[in-house]
């Protein structure tokens, strides 16, 4: 049985590969998922206010107070050489791909142009196999057009492709308004792979202390039909690489998302729940099903359930929705 | 040989040296010595070498005695050894220094010379300390400037190897300790071919060891004693010529030669003085300026006073002299003269007697005191000195550099005698602590020293306040060599970089004839003219000041730099000095800016390279209009309703002359009156918090934890509101206690330090805007006058009976007056609530003895003191005796007040048919537990005193003097961590064990919080600190749990952040307690690296954590059965490092050292679990002992 996919030029095991999470910091735990058969890890953003902010916040607190009485002219002993954020990804970087043989994405995560791009570059010298851009960006400026909003992913993406060699997926956000035609610009602009897609942690309303508390709740398999559908969908209509994260739980799951056409499959919140060694449950799952349907191999499903090859295409768009309504019976 | 060119201060120079001279370093930090462990501690973290290629070991000992102790054993097991330290320090060093010496052993301690606390306390620089030492056996040698300090460094270690007597190398504190300068630094080489490697291993040979024992330090009887005490004379014979030898070889090595005694003047020179230390170089210089001027004047500076060689000393004398001078930076009250002049007169007075005499006759020699706590010292004094040797009676005794006009000492001196070079530039900075000015000059001035061909010094002056603390910069350089060792008073250059201080200091008083000034100002450079304070206006018109401005603040903030505005000041400097063409100096700033923020990561140093970059666009040269403008003048320092004490004395101290402050109006013994913050009025906080009555829940919380007593509530009848301010803000009284009265919370907006902990704190939300509290931060400029009149309104309503109120509760302690306020302590600092809280408890009957460290210097730093007093005249008693001895202070002010109250009782008994049988009985039964008893018998007291004034006895009149400790005394004993856990910590622990009562308050930052961060034995696991670079190895040590065992003492662990309930309880019960009572306050510390503003969220984590397990154990309970340990904290919640990740000094580790970092953190999670458990099981154990005994142990 073939189980092999080919994900940003990448030759993947299999298509199970754990998504950007605190799990991948350790990497004791990287070793972990290599050896339950992940066939690559991302790992946790570096995120662009850390490269802006770790620095500015480090100088602040060691000089705060210091050369203002004549007692004390500073407060802390100083040390030649501080490991930055940026620096101890980087560090991570090397000490991840010395531990495994599987392929090591390293993530970036930001919203502006600016200085913290160069970091692709120093995770490319690292060692990163390919580099997952994730722009998290809420758009709360109301003049700020939808147009504008995707040329800010347009632009990083060039930045960054003109900084590397490696591989670069975008990592999306599902808000959208027109998905298609923004995929296509990403597409024109040579990015190697779509993550679909990002979850956002909404934030919530602490009544006790009136306050917004960012509290985050893991994925259910319920979260894992948006990207099904926007695979499907894109499938065969752009060039990247497809991979689907958000709510992918079961081997059923990951194929389901294979189907719809995605080259790999993303997993956090199972393995946050169920620990790392799900990555095995799952994927003995999904051979034995493949054994039991006879799907010889990975490449076989992939795209076969998306919108150009199922019998009825309209399944994926606004029809569906009627469809969708009638078939549900409240629990009176 | 070309040595390398740096430009550093003294503490590094002979830090340099005794690094690569030693083995063994045990330090105790001390100010100003400080800096010289520090950077040995760093030096061996970093893995440096010493010429022998082995990293010493450098170690913190628990005190200065310590450190001499760990340094006696470790050279005589044959190391070489060093440490460190400066004047209280040096004095507990003085029974191990008798036995080194009398051992004959080698070894250098570097000392920052300084004042001994007196009548007072001082940090800073002159003799008192190595004067006190002169008697040890100990060689003493004495360094003038920074070069000399590295230079002689290498001589003493050099010369204590061959001689075996041990060296005292001192430098004066601060002027030396402290002052950067441009010097040669010398090379590994040059040290090893100074120091003999056969006497190295003499050394060793000499050492303790098994291999080849032998007995040291036995006791002598009279037979022997006396003998064995003079085998040493040889050595001591023999050490002068060894010193000058080592100084000719150093001549050799590296060019400067130095003399024992070194003669700058006329070689026939009639007049000299003589003398040692920084001031040797100021007065090197007026000499150089009086030859010029044809005065026949010459100085002897004193490099190696003790062994003192009188053949050495009077070659260096020409033999044309008739008067000396002989100047001493010390005072020796009761003496016939300072040790100095004594010395002088002996050498001379021995010299004549010999047939082939220099001297035939003793010159007129006349002593005078200069210098001590780093006064002035300039060359009109010395020019004074010489001018008084002119005369055929010069005074004897005299001082200089003070006004004197109670014996008349003194002798006056023309402030305006200038002598500097013009050639010289010299720049002064006014800037504000944190604005980075100091960091930013110390940069400036390494640039100019190493990057040009110029001589550079850099000196910097800070006030006593530590929060929005005023520094001063003193920059100077040229082409000739530098020599003045006092501050700047005629500066071509003068920048201020905080446009406030504009209206508080006549800073161009300095300036001279076509000097520039560069202001910082949020005013465009068309409008700054007119909003410049009259007299400004007028000195730049007079001295034809050129003026440049730039908005400093609106670049700091488009660049991110928020409020550090030195780089930008700094790039001004350099464009507007021209000391480097345009692009040098901008590269070489930034090149600066590499070195200083590089490790530190990119982004800083990008912020930064920004700031520079934009400076220079937005820098301008104002057009001087030809006439003043401004109306504005300056305001006065204080307000007229002040006393007159703080008008005469306070006031000029404030305004920074002080040093024009006669003798006649100081103490005479350093008393002095208390409630004197309230006067300053520092107007230090941007932001303010601004009550809203409609939102406040009057939980009285902010007011608890301001750290200023700037917040306050009172509760009041509504007549009282009759004449308030419009502004003036009033609520109804929410609570039953009080019904239908009113109550308002009113901020002292002008000594506020804007610090926020209040707002943090505060729990109520507006429910429309829930960004909104009942306390919110505004801007203060606009509140200042209205809020002024509103504070001055609200003190007018009278304070509550003390009687009426629950001080038990938050809110019933908040209606009591703080009798703690204003102190100039860290804004947001987390001691001063704790403080203020027993303040406003018992600050009416409390007597406090505070150890030295922050809590003695925000409590009693002049010019001002936070202790206060009620409307009655009551208030806090407040003395701080040292470090060490804090604890046995206590209890001796405890001892005297019991013996006065037990005498009072004793005479009321023996006066009880004069007094009458119901007052008596009534006085001497009193029960005084609450407030009510306490007011009910200073009733009584005063019933009684009536009476006593017409009873015709003698016990009377003895009663009326002890009458006052018939009312309880609460005896508070305070101090930090470093007191309690380490120096102190002997007598901390007699104390608990002596049952007497006395409070103890320990207000744990779990670091040297006021000398700069250095570990104590309450710094935690993984915390960094200095001398525990690398994060600290060991767990804290648990006093409160060392404390418990003693079973009679009442412990509570508090952290007000994490409990303020059971913060005010554990304060009352230990008060109620009757018998030693200690109470461990965590205090969150700007040293920690936090935000300040939350600092009761760290205290709190700290508590979830376990770190700080709250609980109490009242000694009391145990005898009466019930539960004696109650553990008033919940079990771990959130794991250590969540707490710890809060904190730089532990998130530091993970980014210096991240592999140790993470084994660290492990272990303090460890420690945090097994301290709490371990509180537990003993709260258990207690339970189930009186449970099952039923008490009574």
């Amino acid at each position: 049985m073939d189980l092999k996919t080919n994900y940003l030029g990448l030759k993947l095991k299999n298509p199970i590969v754990p998504s950007a999470s605190p799990l991948a910091n350790d990497i004791d735990n990287i070793k972990k998922m290599e050896d339950a058969g992940a066939a690559a890890v991302v790992l946790e953003s570096l995120f662009e206010e850390q490269i802006r902010h770790e620095s500015k916040e480090l100088d602040h607190y060691l000089q705060f107070g210091a050369e203002s009485f004549a007692e004390a002219l500073t407060y802390f002993p100083q040390a030649n050489d501080y490991r930055i954020g940026p620096e101890e990804y980087l560090k991570h970087i090397k000490m991840a791909k010395d531990a495994v043989d599987i392929p090591v994405i390293a993530s970036l995560n930001g919203v502006t142009v600016g200085g913290w791009i160069d970091y692709s570059r120093k995770m490319e010298q690292a060692g990163a196999d390919a580099i997952e851009l994730n722009v998290y960006y809420i758009p709360t400026n109301s003049r700020l057009s939808g147009v504008e909003v995707e040329n800010l992913y347009i632009d990083i993406l060039k930045a960054v492709k003109a900084a590397v060699k490696i591989p670069v997926a975008m990592k999306l956000s599902p808000f959208f308004s027109s998905m298609s035609h923004f995929t296509r610009r990403l597409d024109e602009n040579g990015v190697d792979g779509l993550v679909m897609f990002n979850r956002f942690y909404q934030p919530d309303i602490d009544l006790e202390n009136l306050e917004v508390t960012p509290n985050v709740i893991l994925s259910t398999p319920h979260a894992l039909r948006l990207p099904l559908r926007w695979i499907a969908i894109l499938y065969g209509r752009i060039k990247a690489d497809m991979a689907g994260t958000s709510g992918i739980h079961t081997a059923e799951d990951v194929i389901k998302m294979l189907m719809a056409g995605a080259k790999v499959t993303m997993m956090c919140s199972a393995l946050l729940r169920n620990g790392i060694p799900h990555i095995k449950k799952v994927l003995d799952g999904v051979k034995t099903w493949m054994a039991e349907r006879e799907y010889d191999s990975v490449n076989l499903m992939q795209g076969s359930m998306s919108q150009k090859n199922v019998a009825d295409p309209s399944s994926f768009e606004r029809a569906n929705y009627q469809k969708a309504l009638q078939s549900y019976r409240p629990n009176i | 040989m070309s040595r390398l060119k740096v430009t550093i201060d003294g503490n590094e120079a002979a830090a340099l040296v005794a690094f690569k001279t030693s083995e063994v370093i045990a330090i105790y930090p001390i100010t100003p010595s400080s800096g010289m462990g520090e950077l040995s501690d760093q030096w061996s973290s970093e893995g440096q070498k010493n010429i022998w290629g082995t990293i010493p070991s450098v170690i913190e000992m628990q005190s200065e005695g310590g450190a001499a102790g760990a340094l006696h054993g470790a050279l005589q097991s044959g190391s070489l050894a060093t440490t460190f330290t400066s004047s209280q320090g040096l004095l507990l060093m003085i029974p191990n220094m008798y036995k080194i010496a009398g051992e004959l052993t080698p070894t250098v301690f570097h000392i920052a010379a300084r004042s001994l606390a007196a009548q007072a306390l001082s940090i800073f620089g002159d003799h008192s300390d190595i004067m006190s030492t002169r008697q040890t056996g100990w060689a003493q040698l004495a360094s003038n400037n920074p070069q000399e300090v590295m230079d002689l460094a290498l001589i003493a270690h050099a010369a204590t190897l061959e001689s075996r007597i041990p060296f005292l190398h001192f430098f004066d504190g601060f002027r030396t300790t402290h002052e950067v300068r441009k010097m040669e630094q010398l090379s590994d080489e040059d040290i090893r071919a100074m120091i003999n490697d056969d006497l190295v291993f003499e050394h060793r040979l000499r050492a303790l060891t098994p291999d080849h024992p032998v007995l040291r330090g036995s006791a002598q009887n009279p037979d022997v004693y006396f003998q064995g005490r003079e085998t040493v004379n040889t050595f001591y014979l023999r050490t002068p010529k060894i010193v000058q030898n080592a100084m000719d070889k150093f001549a050799k090595l590296v060019g400067r030669q130095y003399k024992l005694f070194e003669y700058v003047g006329s070689p026939d020179a009639e007049r000299i003085i003589v003398l040692m230390g920084s001031g040797a170089d100021t007065a090197d210089e007026t000499v150089e300026y009086m030859l010029s001027k044809n005065e026949n004047v010459g100085i002897l500076k004193v490099r190696l006073y003790r062994p003192f060689s009188i053949e050495h000393f009077i070659q260096a004398i020409p033999r044309s002299v008739k008067s000396i001078a002989v100047l001493d930076r010390t005072k020796e009250p009761g003496s016939i003269g300072e040790p100095l002049y004594q010395d002088v007169v002996t050498a001379f007075t021995e010299s004549l007697d010999s047939d082939d005499a220099k001297f035939k006759s003793l010159p007129t020699i006349v002593g005078g005191r200069f210098g001590l706590s780093s006064k002035e010292f300039t060359p009109s004094m010395v020019k004074t000195v010489f001018d008084e040797l002119n005369k055929s009676r010069p005074k004897n005794h005299f001082t200089i550099g003070i006004k004197d006009d109670v014996t008349n000492t003194s002798l006056d001196f023309d402030p305006d005698f200038d002598i500097e070079p013009a050639e010289t530039i010299r720049a002064m900075f006014f800037g504000l602590g944190a604005d980075g000015t100091v960091g930013a000059n110390k940069n400036s001035i390494k640039i100019i020293g190493e990057e040009t061909e110029n001589y550079a010094q850099g000196y910097f002056v800070y006030d006593s306040k530590k929060s929005g603390s005023m520094t001063t910069s003193h920059l100077r350089f040229g082409k000739k060599p530098i020599k003045s060792t006092y501050l700047i008073s005629k500066a071509n250059f003068i920048a201020c970089h905080q446009e406030v201080f504009l209206e508080k200091i006549d800073m161009l008083k300095y300036a001279i004839k076509g000097a520039t000034f560069l202001l910082n100002t949020h005013h465009p450079k068309d409008e700054v003219w007119n909003k410049l304070p009259r007299p400004v206006q007028k000195d730049i018109l007079e001295k034809k000041i050129k003026l440049f401005v730039i908005d400093g603040y609106k670049v700091a903030r488009e660049t991110g730099m928020g409020g550090r505005v030195n780089t930008i000041m700094q790039t001004c400097f350099f464009a507007i000095s021209g000391v480097l063409p345009k692009d040098e100096a901008i590269e070489q700033i930034k090149d600066a800016i590499r070195k200083t923020y590089g490790s530190k990561g990119e982004e800083v140093v990008k912020m930064n390279f920004h700031a520079v970059d934009k400076t220079v666009e937005n820098l301008h040269e104002v057009e001087i209009p030809d006439k003043v403008t401004s109306d504005f003048e300056l305001p006065p320092v204080v307000s007229d309703k002040a006393p007159d004490y703080v008008k005469s004395l306070t006031a000029e101290i404030m305004a920074g002359r002080g040093d024009f402050i006669p003798v006649s109006m100081m103490p005479i013994d350093g008393t002095f009156p208390t409630a004197t913050t309230k006067w300053e009025k520092r107007n230090i906080a941007t932001e303010v918090p601004v009550w809203d009555p409609e939102v406040c829940i009057q939980c009285g919380k902010c007011a608890l934890v301001c750290p200023h007593a700037t917040i306050r509530q009172k509760v009041y009848d509504e007549k009282y509101l009759e004449n308030a301010p419009g502004t003036f803000k009033s609520t109804n009284f929410r609570g039953k206690e009080f019904p239908d009265m009113k109550y308002t919370i009113q901020v002292a907006v002008e000594d506020c330090t804007g610090c926020a902990l209040c707002v943090e704190v505060c729990p109520a939300k507006n429910k429309k805007e829930t960004r909104l509290k009942a306390i919110n931060m505004e801007t203060q400029y606009p509140l200042r006058i209205p809020e002024r009149a509103n504070w001055d309104f609200f003190l007018e309503i009278p304070e509550i009976d003390r009687r009426e109120v629950k001080v038990d509760t938050i809110k019933g302690s908040q209606f009591l007056e703080p009798l703690f306020e204003f102190s100039g302590a860290c804004a947001a600092c987390g001691e001063t609530p704790y403080v203020k809280l027993v303040s406003q408890l018992y600050g009416d009957r409390m007597v406090v003895a505070n150890a030295t460290g922050c809590s003695s210097i925000y409590g009693g730093n002049l010019p001002t003191t936070p202790w206060s007093q009620n409307k009655d005249g009551r208030g806090p008693a407040w003395s701080n005796s040292l470090f060490e001895d804090n604890a046995e202070f206590g209890l001796g002010m405890r001892l005297s007040i019991d013996k006065n109250s037990e005498y009072a009782r004793e005479l009321v008994a023996a006066l009880k048919p004069e007094i009458g049988d119901d007052l008596s009985d009534a006085i001497l039964k009193a029960d005084q537990s609450d407030e009510a008893g306490i007011y009910e018998q200073r009733q009584r007291v005063d019933d009684l005193k009536k009476k006593l004034e017409s009873i015709d006895k003698p016990q009377a009149k003895r009663l009326l003097h002890v009458a006052n400790y018939l009312v309880k005394k609460s005896v508070w004993i305070m101090g930090g961590d470093g007191w309690a856990y380490d120096i102190g910590y002997g007598g901390l622990d007699h104390v608990l064990l002596s049952g007497r009562n006395v409070n103890i308050l320990v207000l744990d930052t779990e670091v040297y919080s006021n000398t700069g961060g250095q570990m104590s034995k309450a710094t935690p696991r993984a915390a960094v600190a200095k001398f525990a670079a690398s994060g600290k190895p060991l767990p804290k040590k648990d006093l409160a749990l060392i404390a418990l065992m003693y079973k009679n003492v009442y412990v509570a662990k508090i952290a007000m952040g994490a409990n303020d309930v059971h913060t005010v309880k554990a304060i009352i019960e230990a008060e109620k307690y009757d018998g030693p009572s200690i109470i461990i306050a965590y205090s969150h510390c700007i040293a920690h690296g936090i935000n300040m503003a939350k600092g009761m969220d760290n205290q709190k984590a700290a508590v979830e954590s376990g770190h700080w397990p709250l609980f109490r154990y009242n000694p009391d309970y145990r005898k009466e059965g019930k539960k004696a340990l109650s553990l008033d904290s919940k079990p771990p919640k959130i794991p250590f490092e969540k707490y710890a990740y809060m904190e730089t000094r532990f998130k530091m580790l993970t980014k210096s050292h991240p592999e140790i970092s993470k084994q660290l953190l492990k272990l303090a999670q460890e420690d945090s679990a097994y301290r709490y458990h371990f509180v537990k099981k003993m709260a258990d154990i207690l339970d189930g002992e009186t449970n099952g005994k039923n008490g009574n142990q």
